[in-house]
């Protein structure tokens, strides 16, 4: 392989992984305060959407990210309302906002359909951009790729040596205990849960602003889908979250090089787009395989609605 | 302020009440939806809700549409009772259209009365066997069951895609995606002369029937109750949980592929890449609105199927895209799962002392 | 147990903690009502009930768990109204809950620093911890995570965490169901030392010698209400049982067992590991039950009872099929039903959910186990009628308070729902009868009523093997005993003459010709 297809492929793959990364890490601290919130399909198509249009009438990306943000937040509340308030079936509720989500930004988006924004130009970081291989791969990227890698940290830091993140493990493990000992645990859930449906909300931003700076139903293709699955296979941990999200990305991306390279392969593209999706399933079964790890390290409640008697 | 306080015991009246209430809420937040894009809401709901089923036709409309709903959902609601969470009906609907398509077009010169039937088994075992990808790896590997159908989904629409973009496209079609149409003896017969509706909705009704004895009065339907409603009671009675995730897979798979078999060898006479249209999805809200018993199913998916015809008048006369139907879809859902709370606690009004 | 210390002298300072009228409703429910008392500064009070009387809600109004819906609280002579536990702990009030609220995947100073105002540093907190630990002889390891402890250390860390506040007022909740005679005496060290030092006490329980050997003085609860007071010093036990339930103790009729029964159930050298990774694996179990015998298994809560009943039962299949024989079948790879079908029944720790499906009637959860003994299955459907009959065989012949075969089991009280569930395993006449805590959170009528049936089944010539934490009630009918801890058995070895002393040595693992102990937990128990 030759180094500049090297540093192309190293480039998309970044960027193909980073809406993963911001919408896994979002539903990581959801999940990790107990609550599976699987409407992240939802809330990135909103996202998305929201997104595109500010960014369509006001010129500013960074005002789209605000909105998709936004957009997330508010699917993320509505799914709040009903499974923390209202103790709603959590996966009934997900996926009542997988498919509301979906169908809503459907509705909305159509004026904008065959549009396209303009690109948005990457952020080059002096100096160590002029790398060789990686430089231009890595540090002339889009802004919310920094984002990404600022959140990673944010996030390990928030879990595991923030008193806050301590507070909201303790939530997603026993939300009796925590109750009992004087935890507000429907206040901490709503924020987490509002934390996941604004990560989702960027990550749908990005991809409709700064991957394909246009907006087309379907867009999100199984992606919330996927950081779902992310989740469980990093079981619930931030760096290989990360991890994941670059492999899924690189997967993504070899089928799109294969079909694109005008390599002479005897094979359909339509088979080779469905690559990530097997690769989930493949990368899903061979962790779940683990039934041990998955139990030592998913939070205890998750899934399970909990209401303090009064 | 409002409070809820929790009921001694869940409330029958709620359970029955809590999709009208939410069917209710619906309609007003449609009528909302209507005034805030700027039309009138009356002939909104007059064009929405009334216009589809104005005459013979319509309803036969109503009820064609309404057929791969009641199909898919009586499927997914044997799972769900189950905690078994199949959320794709739609990749097993699609796989099922599949398999029935390739019997048709192979055995295209054939006029012979076996035709149909095979057909019928194919789609049914092409959406089992699509089902039987997630049961496998759920009972083999401990594979989440959500994602694992869920991802088969876009796989089986790309596969689709493939068919009907390479080797079933119709030689004759002007490149357009989809297979040549199939012949008379592949196609199922009308119900009623100059409408639609097809021999597919007497099937619909049979599957209905059977899986309401299967859900109420068989063992196996009672041993998928008790691993829904407690895992932990159904281990100690001895049910298998792996037959549980069988069972519910399969069957929800099967009665997903007899629904796309329907749908090609019915009113669309061909196999297109537009094959799966959200029916799949749609029926996870049907199963759910129609408290996932076979009645309620019925009456869910009637109305889900007047939404979607709605819909589809409000883009015709309101210039209104289409997907607003999604939209009508979603709510309900939404507003059934909250109205749901009232089965288990009451509204009181109270002040807050000091 | 003499040592107790005099009750603090009454003085001129208004109580510690006073309760006026206090009052609490649920839906359907009168928990609590009319409630008045006093702790002095120092002083060891026992709340004393039995279950279902009330004690917990009172507790959990005072910890501001729960807001009461009647009366006022006094603290050190100030109304206040507690507004949650961290407005309890501010004020000098600290809780030990019953069902610890610790957090198993945290460490024992993650779990202290969630309970504790501001922001400690760890470090500083585990040099705290140790401190407090020494000065009250509560060893444990600040650095470990909870579920690597046992639950004496559990309840340890429990402790800890109200002391490390300066309590003046400690609340603890039943804390002796957990622990061996032992370890009860230790604590009760540590409660009078902090009574000494001036932090007043309530103290719950049900267990009227305890009682008798730690507290001052006592106020007893039934049916939400005050029953009485009393200085237990001065009072037998029969007289507070008076008190407690309205009436003298029942007692069950217990005759020697036939000493010729053949071998029903044997487990043969039984090794399990547990799939779940908090669980306790089990090593090389051996056992014999004969009919017309009941074996009783004694052992501090969280010793692999769990697994054991599980691989009795065939709801934990094993890789071999020897270990587990039922009836002279090898039945050890063998599912639940399956094992039914040789004769054995068995009712499980947990009623709701598991023993019962709280949203199906009766009827149908008579389905859940005797589908096939009383024949409810034909070609594969339902026969409703029989489940229905069957149903209110069981009701009627157990005494079952109910609205008839088709309510739903989760709207009967703990004891109805018991003595349904153990009547619809013992109608189905089992050659082998297994029962684990069968008189948990059951009031004590219903409790005596179960212990005599157990018995009566055993002189049917059944055998009958009871799993408990409550070492009296294994004394009550057991014609033998065993004691687990950390996955191992002991012999079985004859109730008569054996003390609850000796029972309580073995409950830490050292019974004659036990491996050397190597855990922490052994050596200070």
């Amino acid at each position: 392989m030759d180094a500049d297809l090297f540093t192309s492929m190293l480039f998309a793959t970044v960027v193909a992984g980073t809406p993963l990364i911001i919408t896994a890490l979002g539903l990581l601290v959801s999940e990790k305060a107990g609550v599976l919130n699987l409407g992240a399909e939802g809330m990135m198509a909103m996202g998305a959407v929201a997104a595109f249009a500010a960014t369509h009438h006001s010129g500013a990306p960074l005002l789209g990210v605000l909105a998709g943000m936004g957009a997330g937040m508010a699917m993320a509340l509505l799914f709040g309302v009903l499974t923390l308030t209202l103790m709603a079936n959590q996966v009934a509720a997900g996926l009542a906002l997988a498919i509301f989500g979906v169908g809503l930004a459907a509705f909305v988006g159509k004026p904008y359909e065959a549009i396209a924004l303009q690109a948005v130009p990457p952020i080059r970081i002096p100096f160590i951009a002029d790398l060789p291989l990686v430089g231009e791969a890595l540090y002339n990227q889009q802004a919310l790729v920094y984002f990404s890698w600022a959140l990673f940290w944010a996030v390990l830091w928030f879990l595991h040596r923030s008193r806050a993140g301590l507070v909201l493990r303790a939530v997603g493990e026993s939300p009796a205990s925590a109750h009992a000992i004087g935890y507000p645990v429907i206040r901490i859930r709503y924020l987490a849960v509002l934390f996941g449906g604004a990560m989702a909300g960027i990550g749908g931003a990005f991809l409709s602003v700064f991957y394909t700076p246009m907006w087309a139903e379907g867009m999100v293709a199984g992606r919330g889908w996927i950081a779902l699955a992310l989740v469980v296979f990093a079981t619930w941990r931030p760096l290989r979250v990360v991890v994941g999200a670059y492999l899924f990305g690189g997967v993504m991306i070899t089928q799109l090089f294969i079909q694109g390279s005008g390599l002479q392969i005897d094979f359909p593209s339509q088979l080779l787009s469905s690559l990530p999706y097997w690769a989930t399933i493949v990368v899903l079964v061979a962790i779940s395989r683990n039934a041990g790890a998955i139990r030592l390290n998913s939070p205890m409640s998750l899934g399970k609605p909990y209401r303090p008697d009064a | 302020m409002l409070e809820l306080e929790a009921r001694a015991e869940p409330s029958r009246l709620m359970s029955c009440l809590s999709p009208l209430l939410a069917v209710a809420l619906m309609l007003a937040g449609g009528l909302l939806v209507f005034s805030a894009l700027g039309k009138d809401p009356g002939e909104g709901f007059r064009v929405f809700f009334l216009n589809p089923i104005k005459d013979l036709y319509g309803i036969s409309e109503l009820l064609l549409k309404a057929t791969p709903l009641m199909l898919c959902a009586i499927g997914l609601a044997i799972g769900f009772r189950a905690n078994i969470w199949n959320i794709g009906a739609e990749g097993q609907f699609m796989l099922g259209a599949v398999a029935a398509t390739g019997i048709a077009l192979h055995f295209d010169a054939s006029d012979g009365a076996l035709l149909l039937p095979a057909m019928v088994v194919a789609g049914a075992l092409g959406g089992a066997a699509w089902a039987a990808i997630p049961a496998l790896l759920r009972t083999r590997f401990n594979a989440n069951e959500i994602l694992v159908s869920l991802m088969l989904v876009y796989v089986a629409q790309l596969f689709v895609s493939w068919l009907v973009f390479g080797p079933w496209m119709d030689p004759d079609g002007f490149n357009f995606p989809q297979t040549r149409m199939f012949g008379d003896a592949a196609l199922l017969p009308a119900l009623l002369d100059g409408t639609r509706l097809h021999l597919g909705f007497a099937l619909a009704i049979t599957v209905l029937v059977a899986g309401h004895a299967f859900m109420n009065r068989s063992h196996a339907g009672f041993r998928m109750r008790v691993a829904g409603q407690a895992p932990d009671a159904a281990r100690y009675a001895g049910f298998s949980a792996a037959r549980t995730v069988w069972t519910g897979l399969l069957l929800g798979g099967a009665a997903a592929g007899l629904a796309g078999m329907a749908e090609v060898a019915g009113p669309m006479g061909q196999l297109t890449d537009k094959v799966g249209s959200g029916y799949g999805f749609a029926a996870i809200i049907v199963a759910f609105v129609g408290r996932l018993n076979a009645f309620g199913i019925f009456l869910a998916s009637l109305l889900m199927a007047l939404l979607y015809i709605g819909g589809e008048q409000a883009q015709q006369y309101l210039n209104l895209p289409s997907s607003i139907s999604m939209v009508f879809q979603g709510m309900l859902l939404f507003f059934l799962l909250g109205a749901d709370v009232l089965i288990n606690y009451r509204l009181r009004l109270r002040r807050r002392a000091g | 147990m003499s040592d107790r210390t005099p009750p603090p002298a009454a003085s001129g300072a208004p109580p510690r903690l006073q309760l006026e009228g206090i009052g609490k409703v649920y839906p359907g429910v009168v928990a609590n009502e009319g409630i008045d008392l006093a702790v002095r500064p120092g002083e060891i009070r026992a709340i004393l009930g039995e279950n279902g009387a009330g004690k917990s809600t009172l507790m959990k109004i005072i910890y501001g768990v729960t807001r009461p819906s009647a009366g006022r609280i006094l603290w050190e002579g100030q109304a206040v109204q507690v507004e949650n536990p961290a407005h309890a702990r501010s004020l000098g009030i600290g809780m030990v809950f019953q069902h610890f609220s610790l957090f198993e995947t945290l460490s024992v100073a993650e779990n202290v620093a969630l309970a504790l105002p501001g922001r400690p540093a760890l470090d500083e907190l585990s040099r705290r911890i140790a401190e407090v630990s020494e000065r009250y002889g509560l060893p444990v390891d600040p650095r470990r995570r909870i579920h690597a402890l046992s639950v004496g250390e559990r309840q340890r860390v429990e402790i800890i965490r109200c002391l490390l506040q300066h309590p003046r007022l400690l609340i603890l909740d039943e804390p002796t169901s957990v622990l061996t005679p032992q370890a009860v005496r230790k604590l009760f060290g540590t409660l009078r030392q902090l009574s000494a030092e001036g932090c007043s006490i309530l103290y719950i329980s049900h267990k009227l010698d305890e009682i008798q050997a730690l507290c001052h003085t006592a106020t007893v609860l039934r049916g939400g209400r005050v029953s009485g007071e009393c200085i237990p010093a001065r009072e037998t036990a029969q007289s507070m049982a008076s008190l407690m339930i309205g009436r003298a103790l029942p007692h069950c009729e217990h005759t020697a067992a036939r000493a010729d029964g053949e071998l029903r159930l044997r487990l043969a050298g039984l090794s399990h590991a547990s799939d779940d990774p908090f669980g306790t694996d089990l090593q090389d179990i051996h056992l014999d039950l004969h009919a017309g015998e009941v074996v009783g298994i004694a052992g501090v809560s969280g010793n692999g009872q769990q697994a054991l009943l599980r691989a009795i039962s065939g709801e934990d299949t094993l890789a071999e099929k020897f270990p587990v024989q039922i009836c002279g079948v090898e039945a050890g790879r063998l599912g639940p039903a399956q094992r039914r079908r040789l004769g054995l029944c068995f009712v499980p720790e947990e009623r709701l959910g598991r023993g019962v499906v709280p949203d199906l009637s009766l009827a149908d959860n008579a389905l859940l186990t005797a589908a096939y003994s009383q024949a409810m299955v034909a070609a594969g459907f339902l026969r409703a009628g029989r489940a229905h009959r069957f149903a209110r065989r069981c009701i009627e012949a157990f005494g079952v308070k109910c609205g008839g075969s088709g309510a739903l089991a989760g709207s009967l009280s703990g004891g109805n729902l018991q003595k349904f569930i153990i009547g619809r395993e013992i109608l189905q006449a089992p050659k082998v009868f297994v029962c684990a805590q069968p008189t948990w959170g059951v009031d004590v009528g219903a409790a005596a009523f179960i212990r005599q049936s157990i018995i009566d089944l055993r002189d049917r010539g059944c055998a009958v093997l009871v799993v408990s934490e409550e070492v009296d009630e294994l004394f009550e009918i057991c014609d033998r005993i065993a004691v687990i801890a950390k996955g191992r058995l002991s012999p079985a070895r004859p109730a008569a003459g054996a003390t609850v002393e000796e029972i309580g040595v073995w409950m830490s693992g050292m019974w004659p010709g036990a491996e050397p102990a190597t855990h922490v937990e052994a050596a200070n128990a």
